[in-house]
């Protein structure tokens, strides 16, 4: 289904990164993948891809946060497998605090991760988009962004910002052929969401459990196949945010 | 000058005449749109061998060529 595409995800090393990479590589795509430190997490993902599916994969290591590193990566990644057909910005951190007491540095970094991080790589990538005249962006956001979380401002004001940062590249690239969209998990279990187990937020989810890092994978497939579909934010929550 | 270059470009892209090409021409009236520069940008920078990051509109391909010499040092 995805096969001869070039996929590249952001935060490919660990937890709904890599069940996105193997997804796709499972779909026949080629993954780029890209960590921030953990080398060893993300060459077992690339490895896994290459045993399992036959596919090509790569790691790169890269802070998304800067515009002159992702410069240099889709550079990297052009010049390995060609082009990109596929990006998704999954890269993200949590620095949880009350707004009183939060220090700049929590605010800032959170933004230029989360947000800055997801404008920085579809910067980058849009020329490759409009050369190759089709793309596909998927940013992963959350539903702290459209609900709200105390705890959680800059996070949330970072995924938030993202579902306007998707909504304008829309419309934006739209005429190019060009998609871009959104998925809005709930909890997930993944290393972010590891002390939440237990958390009275838990009880509010209608289906009753965490979701898996699996269950985002297959939004996000849909959504890189999904031509018709651009501009939209797919919740992936068991329905705590509906 | 990269004037021929980018004419060569141009009209491969439209398919016109490269004699159509002028540099007081804009990419508009040549039927190439803003996005359309980016990506013909990316054929120069093959045709040329260089890279360039376009980083702000172009109007003209007399703009086109002064911004890339402008950038090319
Ligand atoms: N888990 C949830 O319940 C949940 C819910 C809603 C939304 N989300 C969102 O889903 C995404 C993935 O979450 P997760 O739970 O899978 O997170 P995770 O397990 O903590 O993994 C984070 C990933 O992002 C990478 N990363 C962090 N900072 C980076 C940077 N500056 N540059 C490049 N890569 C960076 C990490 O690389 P290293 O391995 O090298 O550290 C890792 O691969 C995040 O955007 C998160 O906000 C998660």
């Amino acid at each position: 289904m995805l096969n001869g595409k070039v996929a590249l995800v952001t935060g490919g090393s660990r937890g709904i990164g890599a069940a996105i990479v193997k997804k796709f590589a499972a779909l026949g795509a080629d993954v780029a993948v890209v960590y921030a430190g953990n080398e060893e997490a993300a060459r077992k993902v690339c490895e896994e891809c290459i045993a399992a599916w036959g596919v090509r994969a790569r790691a790169y290591r890269c802070d998304v946060s800067s515009f002159s590193q992702t410069r240099e990566l889709v550079a990297a990644v052009k010049a390995d497998f060609g082009t990109v057909n596929i990006l998704v910005n999954n890269a993200g951190i949590t620095r949880d605090g009350l707004l009183a007491m939060m220090k700049e540095e929590a605010f800032d970094s959170v933004l230029d991760t989360n947000l800055k991080g997801a404008f920085n790589m579809i910067r980058h990538c849009t020329p490759l988009f409009l050369r190759s005249r089709g793309g596909c962006v998927i940013n992963i956001s959350s539903v702290s962004g459209l609900m709200g979380n105390a705890g959680q401002c800059n996070y949330a004001a970072s995924k938030a910002g993202l579902v306007g940062l998707t909504k304008s590249v829309a419309r934006e690239l739209a005429p190019k052929g060009i998609r871009c969209n959104a998925i809005a998990p709930g909890f997930i279990r993944t290393d972010m969401t590891e002390q939440l187990e237990n958390n009275p937020l838990m009880s509010t989810i209608p289906l009753g459990t965490m979701g898996e890092p699996e269950d985002v994978a297959e939004a996000a497939a849909y959504l890189a196949c999904a031509k018709y579909v651009t501009g939209e934010v797919l919740r992936v929550d068991g329905g705590i945010a509906m | 000058m990269y004037f021929d270059a980018i004419a060569k470009v141009v009209a491969d892209r439209t398919g016109c005449d490269v004699s159509a090409v002028k540099p007081e021409s804009t990419f508009t009236e040549l039927g190439i749109d803003s996005l359309d520069t980016v990506e013909l940008l990316m054929n120069l920078e093959d045709e040329l061998n260089i890279e360039i990051e376009l980083d702000q509109p172009v109007a003209t391909v007399g703009d086109l060529d002064k911004f890339i010499q402008s950038k090319q040092g």
